[in-house]
């Protein structure tokens, strides 16, 4: 068995591999499936300082390699996870990540607080890049001035690791990476989903209720390698990698590309089984090309 | 109720005219069947149809424990059920199974029940109708078809009880719509229900009316199939919830349906 050991910051994780926020629950969900204690760690769902709805029915629309989504961030808010979710969860062997998402900068900050004081959540993931709600989400992720301020009022009330997911939804990655790795970020997360839409032409309207919405799969792939890529020659802070990872050699992609660690997600919905295929994937590569560790790979991409 | 990943082989496909196929499968490996609940459903996977990203949901239509066989019945309404619909016999399909929960027993097996299907939306009640009969209960069928091509199953609907039939045309059976039919001049005190949600929604509010127990089937889009992804909510009295994991089976008390 190779060293599958990576570190984001002061969090050691036991592999690269995590599961995404919004595609794997609370990852109760998958228990059946896989040992939850093999996955590097679960993102879990974004949470926000209140009860949200989301979004209208239909929130979903297939498309070629790739799925559209209009959750909208769906979830009975911070203080019921604490309650209900965190005590159920607590004790599986792995690291779980809350994603924390807000309609203000004090709706983050009360949120992250309050994730905070559990013990066993040792870091969250900032999420300014939800292209699903109209108040905040993506809002703050598309400015470098609101995801510094936004990051810079968090960073002051939560002080443990505090990734920052990003949108690619701009114009250039790199600047936002580089405003919150100014403001104390200890990582950043890449990619959110990418903005799109899809019409169903019989009835000539959206097929989501939203209209627009999230898309994510394997068709999002090779923009998310660019944007880590790119990000990875920007700042220092480590990059966890995401978008349209399917198998343990996309992963190992993204590592290349300089990603610390890898998030997998709309590939959950296919196969339920595939994160803990993905660790073994990554163990299978290293082993048979004799390198001793993962993090040999990390930005080891050959121009 | 545990969760399975699981191959299974195509041990027949049985061709039902231009639109519908069903598909018998037995566990590729050979082990016996999981427990499978009546309006359960699993997920399929579809391998060589590059357009087809995600699994489709598919309605248990029977399960055979004795032949260690599962049916699915499967409407062609795009190009991953055609897929599925053009499967051979020998060929592999993984399968995540059993997905969602299941429909309430009736409380006394005097209860006059009745189990209303429309177009593929019957694949649910054959099951339900052979559980029912098994357990001591006397379901009745009501079937409703666009017109007599598109007949599915009656013969083994008539193994659990007895069966009535409408089509739109008038080519089978009573003509117009399932609410229509005179069976439903019959006093009942249970009705379960799945097809086009028109379809369930006139039926539910047919329940309504005569304030009858009434349960239907539902089938949203949905993607994971068991409650990550949160796509596939209904609007309840209870807020949005997953039709894959606190469904497909809803009574009608907690649907926000306008009926």
């Amino acid at each position: 068995m190779a060293d599958l050991n990576v570190n984001i910051g002061v969090l050691s994780l036991k592999n690269p591999v995590m599961t995404a926020s919004g595609t794997f629950g609370y990852g109760e969900e998958f228990a059946d499936f896989i040992d939850l204690s093999r996955l590097g760690g679960i993102i879990v769902k974004g949470t926000t300082l209140h009860h949200r709805e989301g979004n209208p029915y239909p929130r979903m629309a297939e498309t070629p390699s790739g799925m559209l989504n209009a959750v909208g961030l769906q979830n009975k808010g911070v203080d019921y996870f604490i309650e209900h979710i965190y005590p159920r969860i607590k004790e599986i062997d792995t690291y779980f990540l809350v994603n924390v998402s807000g309609a203000s900068v004090e709706d983050y900050v009360a949120t992250a607080e309050k994730i905070a004081a559990l013990d066993r959540i040792p870091a969250i993931e900032l999420n300014i890049s939800c292209p699903n709600v109209k108040e905040g989400g993506m809002a703050f992720g598309t400015s470098c001035q609101s995801a510094a301020s936004v990051v810079r009022a968090v960073r002051a009330a939560y002080p443990k690791t505090l990734i920052v997911k990003l949108s690619p939804n701009v114009t250039d990655i790199t600047e936002i990476a580089r405003a919150v790795e100014a403001e104390g970020a200890d990582a950043v997360s890449l990619i959110n989903t990418l903005l799109g839409m899809a019409i169903d032409a019989q009835r000539r309207r959206p097929v989501l209720s939203t209209v627009t919405g999230g898309l994510s799969g394997a068709c999002v792939k090779p923009i998310a390698l660019r944007m880590v890529w790119q990000t990875y020659h920007a700042v220092k802070i480590p990059i966890v990698g995401l978008g349209g990872i399917m198998n343990a050699t996309d992963a190992i992609e993204f590592l290349l590309a300089g990603a610390s660690a890898i998030e997998v997600g709309t590939a959950n919905f296919i196969d339920p089984q595939i994160s803990e295929k993905i660790v073994d994937g990554i163990n299978e590569y290293l082993e048979k090309n004799h390198i001793a560790s993962v993090k040999e790979l990390i930005g080891g991409l050959m121009l | 109720m545990k969760k399975y990943i699981l191959d299974f082989r195509v041990s027949e496909n049985v061709q039902l005219h231009d639109n519908y196929a069903l598909l018998k499968l037995t566990p590729a490996d050979g082990c016996p069947l999981p427990e499978m609940l009546p309006g359960q459903f699993v997920e399929v996977r579809v391998d060589r149809s590059p357009s087809t990203f995600l699994r489709r949901p598919i309605s248990i239509n029977f399960v055979d424990y004795p032949h260690n066989e599962l049916w699915l019945l499967i409407r062609k309404a795009g190009e991953g059920t055609r897929t599925l619909c053009g499967l051979q016999a020998g060929e592999i399909l993984n399968l995540v199974l059993p997905l969602g929960n299941t429909f309430t027993l009736p409380e006394s097996a005097q209860e006059r029940i009745l189990l209303v299907g429309g177009g593929v939306g019957i694949a649910p009640m054959l099951y339900w109708g052979k559980y029912l009969k098994g357990k001591g209960y006397t379901p009745r069928f009501l079937l409703g078809f666009r017109s007599d091509k598109d007949l599915l199953q009656y013969d083994q609907f008539r193994q659990f009880g007895e069966v009535y039939v409408s089509t739109e045309d008038g080519s089978l059976g009573e003509k117009g719509f399932v609410t229509q039919h005179s069976i439903l001049n019959e006093p009942f005190d249970r009705l379960y229900v799945c097809g086009p949600k028109p379809m369930m929604v006139a039926v539910a509010r047919y329940a309504r009316e005569r304030q009858l127990f009434c349960e239907v089937s539902l089938e949203n889009t949905m993607a994971c199939g068991v409650g990550a992804c949160l796509c596939c909510v209904e609007d309840t009295v209870e807020g949005h919830v997953c039709v894959c994991k606190e469904g497909p089976i809803f009574n009608i008390e907690k649907l926000k349906w306008q009926i």
